[in-house]
């Protein structure tokens, strides 16, 4: 069996688990995944915190990815940072860059074992700001500068492709180039806020055209995640493992404990459990009802008898989930266009689920309906989803099958 | 089985050194093997990379090298079939080669 079929199996330990610290962010970007702004009172404390990463290190979770909201506005992010570090559990975190200044760059370019992404949605202020807030390129760049002069082995810049920023993707390997960085571009997923504004900044279909080309260009040195593998049906394979990691060899865990299938499906029906019940994060990932039905091998579907299947294996589970498509048909930005037609064939009764997790600072308060337990077993089943999610590790590299391979960690 | 992260000048068996299934190996400090269905996960705490050990009798081998006199020993040990032994020398060269076994 190739390495890849055991992965759809499901593995003891996530590789590629992310931990969203808080629902804070001094942001407000337009797209957040996460429908991010006001803390939640539920989020763990610090204790708690610690205690998950006890965990992370008994099951040997050798790294995790830190996100938010942004992290590194809760007070305890850098003790919860050396915490990690102590632990055997390396950290990479995502943020806008707000809490990095001198002093903190100085102290990160001292640490080991610590990744630095910087997100950035455009390569100008315009572009940028207009996604993710005023002033908020300023604070990328000035994190970005502050970083280089401390000596900071290469942090990446984070990229969400858009409509409006894939004309500048030479752009952005210049900025990457100029402050001794990695770029990583991801794709603009309909998750959390991002619903709201996916039909008028996902890329038009020539958009995916230019994008798999400059890839193919450029890729070498240019992480991905494996975000575009449903490009690939373009014609030359892009790099990638060519399956969902979703409740397989990754998940998530939000601010307050739950735990999700993955960082783009913070949704009910993608709910596993919680970190605060009894087995905590060990349970849930090993035994949930809703990961051993993941793991289950997956059928294509409406898609099964095409032939680009084996390359994108239908596309991603969370962007078909919240754009109101069937989980076993095309992804909606499929090359093919099979997706656009199925988008444009949505009849006004189909419902485009949306999720009541919702912590934006333009939401009332105690917004979050109280969640019923049941509701996992009263909705159906996902069905297994069908691509790595954008946050693997694993992603963007050749799994051949003989021996061992060597993969970069931080490389995603 | 975890290993604390090291510095970066703790040794480590480079490229320069040719692999030699007669001579005794052992399994690096600075990796730590992570048991999963298909064999194990290999973090080396050094170099930050992830790679696996994709059958349990190539973790098998990997964890008796160190009580083993040479590299075919430790393969004899882990009951690996006698057609197989090439190829388990040959990832055992590569596996030397990325630094996750290591002359003793």
């Amino acid at each position: 069996m190739k390495l890849v079929d055991h992965f759809q199996y499901g593995l003891n330990s996530p590789i590629c688990l992310t931990w969203e610290l808080t629902y804070a962010c001094n942001l407000a970007c337009v797209h957040c995944l996460s429908s991010s702004g006001r803390r939640d009172p539920r989020e763990l404390d610090t204790a708690e915190a610690k205690h998950v990463i006890d965990e992370l290190q008994r099951m040997q979770v050798f790294y995790i990815n830190i996100g938010g909201g942004e992290p590194t506005v809760r007070p305890d992010f850098w003790e919860l940072l050396d915490y990690s570090i102590d632990h055997n559990v390396g950290v990479k975190f995502s943020t806008n860059g707000i809490k990095l200044d001198k002093k903190r760059a100085k102290q990160l370019a001292a640490t080991d074992y610590v990744d630095i992404q910087i997100s950035m949605d455009g390569a100008t202020a315009a572009v940028n700001d207009h996604v993710r807030g005023p002033g908020s390129f300023d604070t990328s760049i000035r994190a970005l500068e502050n970083l280089a002069e401390a000596g900071f082995g290469q942090p990446k810049i984070s990229v969400v492709m858009t409509r409006e920023n894939v004309d500048q993707l030479d752009e952005f390997k210049a900025i990457a180039d100029k402050y001794n960085a990695q770029l990583r571009i991801t794709r603009l997923r309909p998750s959390g806020r991002g619903a709201d504004v996916w039909d008028e900044l996902h890329p038009t279909a020539p958009q995916q055209k230019q994008l798999y080309d400059w890839l193919v260009a450029n890729g070498d040195n240019i992480l991905t995640g494996d975000s575009f593998f449903h490009l690939s049906a373009f014609g030359e394979a892009l790099p990638g493992l060519n399956l969902c990691g979703a409740g397989r060899v990754v998940c998530l865990i939000d601010p307050v404990g739950d735990v999700y299938a993955c960082p783009f499906a913070i949704h009910e029906n993608f709910l596993a459990g919680n970190v605060r019940s009894p087995g905590g994060f060990q349970e849930v990932w090993q035994n949930s009802e809703l990961f051993t039905e993941l793991r289950q091998p997956q059928t294509g579907g409406a898609c099964a008898s095409c032939n680009h299947y084996d390359s994108c294996q239908g596309g991603c589970m969370a962007a078909k989930f919240f754009t109101g498509l069937p989980l076993d048909g095309p992804d909606p930005e499929c090359v093919r266009g099979f997706g656009e037609q199925m988008l444009a064939d949505r009849s006004s009764d189909t419902v485009i689920p949306k999720s009541v997790v919702n912590h934006s600072r333009s939401e009332p308060r105690n917004s979050r309906t109280p969640k019923a337990p049941t509701m996992l077993s009263l909705a159906p089943p996902p069905r297994r989803p069908d691509r790595a999610c954008d946050e693997s590790p694993l992603a963007g590299m050749p799994v051949p099958d003989a021996a061992p391979v060597a993969v970069p960690v931080a490389g995603s | 089985m975890s290993t604390k992260p090291l510095d970066a000048s703790a040794t480590v068996a480079g490229p320069g050194s040719a692999f030699d299934p007669g001579s005794a190996y052992r399994c690096s400090p600075n990796v730590a093997l992570r048991p999963e269905p298909f064999g194990a996960l290999v973090y080396d705490f050094v170099t930050r990379k992830l790679s696996f050990l994709k059958t349990p009798e190539l973790v098998e081998v990997v964890k008796g090298l160190e009580n083993h006199p040479d590299v075919h020993a430790a393969i004899s040990a882990a009951g690996v079939a006698e057609a197989q032994r090439p190829a388990y020398v040959k990832a055992l060269a590569g596996l030397a080669e990325s630094g996750t076994i290591e002359a003793r």
